[in-house]
């Protein structure tokens, strides 16, 4: 039975929970309270059929992009296509790769053409689309685990990243092999900045599936289909096991998704990526900027992805 | 596809799931061949409801603060918790707390109840169908209207009958509609020869697309008893339309002892008592739930042994939303003027003392049947138990009440649960949580499962919990429960 979307108010009494099916956002802006209020109402308004429109086109989005194809056209399809395309000749990848941050995005575009905001954030399951006016910023920490509760234990804060207004990052996204998507590499995460949520989503993705030490007779993969059988990465074998790694094979596997991500930088794909492996970590920056700023130790306590 | 992947049918994403695996929202997943629900297990915190915001459930994976909460300030519900089959094997969690120096436990399983039901109570005087009519969701018929109750109209929905021993589509709809209800969330009913109507638990009722403001303040008969003083002296006659019980101030025991005079009005229907009549009109959805738009259409004349020219009668609903103000021509016909400034009060007063009309949901479900083995390997001491109250039973920590007479059959007002308390499967079933707390050394006189007891602060550290606050109008769940003496 198809359950209706829902959007509520969390507690908090701030920010705005909107779920329909697998897409769960939190959403956040700040500004005059009558502004937030039409911004939430918009918000709300798109919200109401995105599912429904990328479900239409469920089929195009699951497999490979390429040049050649004519796209898809829901404006939400198009912005994955869009992001996902840089690296369709070199890799496989589906548009899928991109979903949450062109989401994310979408529903702050919807925000921000509704009402006049100093700041905003739409966070789709740790793929997070940002607005700010002049003069503002976001700190953004970063957690190696989206699951991390799972796992209380193991460190989960190890950097963090300051966006301000004249940055060109407008979108973060985190993928890795023990997130809720299927990874082919064996990042724990790789957290991307880029110029837009769907950008970040896709080049987190690429990275992270980089992020590998082939042949690995310890590392257990297990083809896609056989876990969700419509899963759009199909007979790939993608991560399912990473036994405790030597440092030396931690910094193999970290430099071959760094040579992906300094590429990237140098395209203007990414802004700056952070490589995060077994307490290991590697940032991927321009010399002049310290974007995201490493972190050794990380405190068990640590709350929210996005924050103030 | 595979064989043993089932289709998800909760959005229209429709993943296939592996048995053991979850759908790409990950709250749905495939359990040995069946769809269920599976949120993040949830836990009630008594420490955070002292103002402190709630854990947004979203934020699960990151709000973990690593903080280890001591005994009897946390309660573990069974929502999420599952449950365990077959029925013999003991329930999923069986928690030990200490509270007040006391060793308590609580059993806490997610129950499938395929025979369970909810009875929906709906503040209206309208008529919304004749009772024992069918009340259909989609079409599908998913329960009945049952007697109306003090200005409500009740209506008992699902039960085994429409859930498993009609259609398919009728068991899924029943299915459906009890699962929103229980949620939360609102569902429209319409019912055969009568109105539609859109419940939501906690929310005030939509009538055939009329919000319904407020319930009536009491029958006719009650309105003037309660008004009658307020009214003396500024009319003459006051006659309070209901389809119940229509009252009329001269001829009531009120109007009387102030020594109204008599009118001579004549009303239609069946008469009680003075001043007290049945069947005025039919019922409906329009003045004091009849079928009537025209109040004089009740009054079928005036003796003119006793009224006047120039009588003064005020018409009013039960509720006061509706009212007409007539004067006696020299014909002892009523026509129709404006309410005069003096008796506008005493009909807002009415309004004023009408309380909000809401809908509310009361989910019905037995525990008294296998549900037991999971918590002894002696069901009926459980039942016993439960009946002498040393055994509190609690949904999603709220509390509920436990029907006299044989067996575990409980009610709870689903707005005191925790949101979204509710699953199902679709065999059709609803799943609710359902806890038992008792102290320990009850639990291992009635045969409990003691090798499966374990501290709570062992559930809270590793495995993935939601937190969030009891609710301060509950009753802590850990508080009140019996310690008995022990059993001899």
């Amino acid at each position: 039975m198809r359950q209706p979307p829902t959007i509520q108010m969390l507690p908090d009494g701030r920010r705005v929970h909107l779920h329909d099916g697998p897409i769960d956002l939190i959403v956040e802006a700040f500004g005059d309270p009558a502004e937030i209020r039409e911004a939430y109402r918009a918000a709300a308004n798109r919200f109401g059929s995105i599912l429904d429109e990328l479900c239409v086109e469920l089929p195009l989005l699951r497999s490979r992009a390429s040049r050649g194809n004519s796209g898809p056209d829901g404006p939400v399809a198009r912005r994955m296509y869009a992001a996902v395309l840089p690296f369709a000749s070199r890799v496989f990848i589906t548009p899928m790769a991109a979903v949450a941050g062109a989401v994310a995005e979408e529903i702050l575009e919807a925000m921000t053409h509704a009402a006049n905001l100093s700041r905003a954030y739409v966070n789709d399951g740790g793929d997070i689309a940002i607005h700010l006016s002049r003069s503002e910023h976001f700190s953004v920490g970063m957690v190696n685990n989206p699951e991390a509760s799972r796992r209380p234990e193991s460190p989960c804060l190890f950097g963090s990243a300051n966006i301000n207004f004249e940055d060109s990052t407008r979108g973060i996204a985190t993928s890795g092999w023990r997130g809720r998507s299927f990874s082919l590499g064996i990042a724990d995460a790789v957290t991307v900045l880029a110029p837009r949520a769907a950008m970040a989503d896709a080049a987190a993705t690429v990275i992270a599936n980089a992020v590998n030490l082939p042949g690995h007779p310890g590392i257990i993969r297990i083809p896609a289909r056989d876990l969700a059988p419509d899963n759009d990465l199909g007979q790939i074998p993608v991560t399912r096991v990473v036994p405790p790694l030597r440092p030396a094979e931690i910094a193999d596997a970290l430099a071959r998704g760094v040579q992906v991500a300094r590429g990237l930088l140098g395209e203007g794909l990414v802004c700056a990526a952070a490589l995060h492996l077994q307490g290991a970590t590697r940032v991927v920056d321009r010399p002049s900027r310290l974007a995201i700023a490493p972190r050794a130790e990380s405190p068990a306590n640590h709350r929210g992805l996005a924050h103030a | 596809m595979a064989d043993d992947a089932i289709r998800c049918d909760a959005c229209p994403v429709l993943c296939y799931i592996k048995p053991g695996r979850t759908g790409s929202c990950d709250r749905y997943g495939n359990r040995r061949g069946q769809l269920v629900r599976l949120d993040a297990h949830v836990v009630l915190d008594r420490a955070l409801q002292h103002g402190e915001p709630l854990v947004p459930f979203l934020d699960r994976s990151r709000d973990w603060d690593g903080q280890l909460i001591s005994g009897a300030e946390t309660f573990v519900t069974a929502i999420g918790a599952g449950t365990t089959y077959p029925d013999y094997k003991p329930a999923p969690f069986i928690i030990s707390s200490e509270v007040a120096g006391v060793d308590m436990v609580t059993v806490v399983t997610e129950g499938i109840f395929s025979y369970c039901g909810v009875k929906v109570k709906i503040d209206t005087d309208r008529h919304l169908g004749a009772e024992e009519h069918i009340v259909r969701a989609q079409g599908e018929p998913v329960g009945h209207v049952t007697t109306s109750e003090y200005g409500s109209q009740m209506l008992s929905l699902g039960g085994v009958r429409h859930l498993t021993g009609g259609t398919k589509s009728e068991g899924a709809v029943t299915c459906e509609t009890l699962l929103n209800l229980c949620n939360g969330k609102a569902v429209e009913l319409s019912v055969d020869d009568g109105a539609t109507v859109i419940v939501q638990a906690g929310k005030s009722p939509i009538v055939n697309g009329a919000q319904e403001e407020r319930m009536r303040v009491g029958c006719g008969s009650a309105t003037i008893g309660m008004f009658a003083k307020q009214w003396f002296g500024k009319i003459d006659e006051v006659v309070v339309v209901d389809d119940h019980i229509t009252g009329v101030l001269s001829q009531h025991q009120a109007g009387k002892l102030l020594g109204v005079r008599e009118t001579g009005i004549k009303i239609k229907g069946r008469r009680s008592t003075p001043g007290r009549y049945f069947q005025v009109a039919e019922p409906g959805t329009s003045w004091g739930g009849t079928n009537i738009d025209n109040p004089l259409a009740i009054v079928s004349g005036f003796n003119p042994k006793f009224a006047w020219k120039g009588l003064r009668l005020l018409m009013v609903s039960t509720t006061g939303e509706q009212h007409a103000y007539f004067e006696l021509d020299e014909n002892l016909k009523p026509v129709e003027q404006n309410l005069p400034p003096s008796l506008t009060e005493s009909v807002s007063r009415i309004k004023e003392n009408c309380e909000p009309a809401l809908s509310t949901v009361l989910f019905m479900g037995g525990a008294g049947g296998s549900l037991r083995a999971g918590v002894t390997e002696n069901p009926v001491k459980l039942t016993r138990s439960v009946r002498e109250a040393f055994t509190r039973v609690t949904c999603g920590g709220a509390p509920v009440y436990v029907w006299p007479g044989g067996g575990i059959t409980i009610m709870v007002d689903v707005t005191r649960m925790p949101e979204n308390a509710f699953g199902y499967v679709p065999t059709p079933a609803l799943v609710a949580p359902i806890e038992f707390t008792l102290p320990l050394k009850d639990y291992s006189a009635l045969g409990g499962y003691m090798d499966h007891v374990r501290p709570l602060d062992s559930i809270l550290r590793d495995e993935n919990r939601q937190r969030i606050s009891a609710r301060a109008e509950n009753p802590w769940p850990l508080s009140t429960a019996r310690i008995s003496e022990p059993p001899k």
